[in-house]
């Protein structure tokens, strides 16, 4: 057999390599480390104003580590000049909360705690209404807990998608393909070993940086572990084949690094970080063709949503496709060095 | 004669540019045959399509019967690139035994074929080291040893001996003409250097994407009148006789 023989090679040259190495289990996590502490940096108590309601409430709010201050009067402009996180006004009627929203995950901690303060205090689920009103931005702003899952998505692909591409390229550039080819080894021999052989290393990368995210930087994670995994193992084989077919048409290593602007960055913003809904149409349908706007959405559902596999059979499916269609693409573009 | 490599009406173009006009050319089996003429002259295009990693623009090759290209027929055919194919990361070692894995050979058969491979090139000392501290030399010699290490019945060499010592070198000659002695392999060699198409048993000379002549070096001498090699090339290109 000689794709065990062939995927041996490529392991024992890419371990041989220790830059590559760190670069693909270390620089997901630095990068990864980095954006956590840039979003989640203000770790203060928030400060919370509050007109009216009992002593008992402003104790249920003290416990859940929030400094409340009392007015006797207050408005959105208090907030503002009192550099509060939030303002709760408490009447018969319920409770009307005005989150001032600069940092969106410290809003939604707030009005989390407030909930659950005054469902502690009033004994009973939830109080009769709360209003909340946002200074900036709205309700649905929200970063770390929605661009993590994203994230993870994206240093997966692109990691893969760089080391792989630059793995066949290198092989072509040195004329051992061409080499390979003057042996009576297959052409899809040749794809299969490399997508198992640098597959390998994806996978224990994808594992890597799945169990860092949750367990390290402790990423919002409420549905299971092992589909985060599957989706992102998709989007790796992905990554692959799109890297070895991208290095067909780059003729160094530096052309290869020509693709990230091209084919990498775009994706990151079809992806979801920015809110797809109220996009053109056609910037839309561009997304439909972007791999990780698939894994992303998957990520999102599983990570956030706290769904399972069958809710993202779609989007599984979709992977699948492109890694399908690239890894063909693939054997049909070895036929440059021999038709057979 | 039985030939052992037929070529026919051999053409090739990338674009506009002609790399092969019109070849045709019969290799009988075991001979040493030389491919003779300058860089650019479309050498390793020729051998490259022999070999079948390069497709004709019209034209057929044959070998051993075969038309190429043809998957079975790679287990027979041994080449060695003009540029040193190896893995950079992987010692002497790994290199040799995992080109020689990818043809059809059992285990105790493919150890003794690296050995000897090994020994043939005089490398078997330096097996253990990474390819990336070899030196030019060394490179060139794991390459052979590559080439021929699976025992193929023809071996497809583009200039093989470029920076290889001259005690070396001669070394290799001996080795190739035993090669064709004692085991009747055929040979093809590509190469530049007048002293080494002496060697080889029949030769021909490429120009500019044809054959100018082909045959015996005597032959040559004779039908041209010069006293070498040089001078038959010379004359060969003016269009002499």
């Amino acid at each position: 057999m000689r794709i065990p023989v062939l995927i041996k090679r490529i392991m024992l040259q890419l371990l041989r390599d220790k830059r590559t190495m760190a670069l693909l289990f270390f620089a997901p996590l630095i990068v990864l480390t980095l954006m956590y502490f840039f979003f989640n940096g203000d770790n203060e108590n928030p400060q919370l104003g509050v007109v009216g309601g009992n002593s008992q409430l402003v104790a249920a709010l003290k416990n859940a580590s929030i400094d409340v201050i009392s007015y006797n009067e207050a408005d959105q402009q208090t907030v503002i000049t009192d550099e509060l996180d939030g303002l709760l006004e408490v009447d018969e009627g319920g409770f009307q909360i005005t989150l001032e929203n600069n940092d969106p995950s410290t809003s939604r901690a707030l009005l989390m705690q407030i909930t659950q303060a005054a469902a502690m205090q009033s004994g009973t689920a939830a109080p009769a209404s709360i209003d909340a009103e946002y200074i900036y931005g709205d309700a649905e702003t929200e970063f770390f807990d929605v661009l993590g899952p994203i994230l993870v998505g994206f240093f997966v692909f692109f990691f893969v998608f760089l080391i792989s591409g630059i793995g066949l390229l290198k092989e072509r550039v040195s004329g051992t393909l061409e080499r390979l080819l003057a042996t009576p080894i297959r052409r899809w021999e040749i794809v299969l070993a490399y997508l198992i052989g640098f597959g390998i290393f994806a996978i224990i990368q994808t594992v890597i940086v799945v169990f860092y995210s949750i367990q390290v930087l402790d990423m919002v994670m409420v549905g299971q572990v092992w589909h985060v995994i599957i989706v992102n193992l998709m989007l790796a084989l992905v990554a692959l084949s799109l890297g070895i077919l991208l290095s067909t048409f780059a003729s160094s290593e530096f052309q290869m690094v020509q693709f990230i602007p091209v084919v990498v960055v775009p994706q990151i913003f079809f992806a979801g970080i920015i809110p797809l809904e109220g996009m053109a149409d056609w910037l839309q349908n561009i997304s439909r063709i972007m791999p990780l706007y698939y894994a992303a959405d998957a990520l999102k559902a599983i990570m956030y949503r706290g769904e399972g596999l069958t809710d993202v059979t779609g989007n599984l499916l979709a992977l699948a496709t492109f890694a399908a269609v690239f890894i063909f693409l693939n054997i049909i573009a070895l036929k440059r060095y021999r038709k057979l | 004669m039985n030939s052992s490599i037929s070529i026919n009406k051999l053409s090739k173009a990338y674009g506009k540019t002609e790399i092969l006009n019109q070849v045709d050319l019969q290799i009988a089996g075991g001979e040493i045959f030389g491919l003779i003429g300058p860089s650019g002259s479309g050498k390793t295009t020729l051998v490259k399509m022999i070999v079948g990693i390069d497709s004709p623009s019209s034209g057929t090759v044959e070998v051993l019967g075969k038309r190429v290209p043809n998957l079975s027929l790679l287990q027979d055919l041994g080449y060695m690139a003009q540029s040193d194919a190896l893995y950079p990361e992987l010692t002497g070692k790994e290199n040799l035994s995992f080109f020689a894995s990818l043809y059809k050979m059992k285990k105790p058969r493919l150890k003794e074929r690296i050995a000897y491979a090994a020994d043939l090139v005089q490398l078997t000392d330096e097996l253990g080291k990474k390819v990336s501290a070899y030196s030019g030399g060394m490179k060139r010699r794991l390459s052979l040893a590559i080439a021929l290490v699976h025992d193929p019945k023809i071996l497809i060499l583009d200039e093989p001996t470029v920076g290889i010592d001259p005690e070396l070198r001669l070394s290799i000659w001996s080795e190739l003409m035993l090669l064709k002695r004692e085991q009747g392999k055929t040979i093809i060699v590509t190469t530049h250097v007048m002293d080494e198409a002496e060697k080889c048993d029949r030769i021909a000379l490429v120009r500019e994407g044809g054959i100018l002549a082909s045959g015996t070096p005597a032959e040559l001498k004779k039908v041209y009148g010069a006293a070498d090699l040089e001078g038959v090339f010379l004359q060969a290109g003016r269009g002499a006789p």
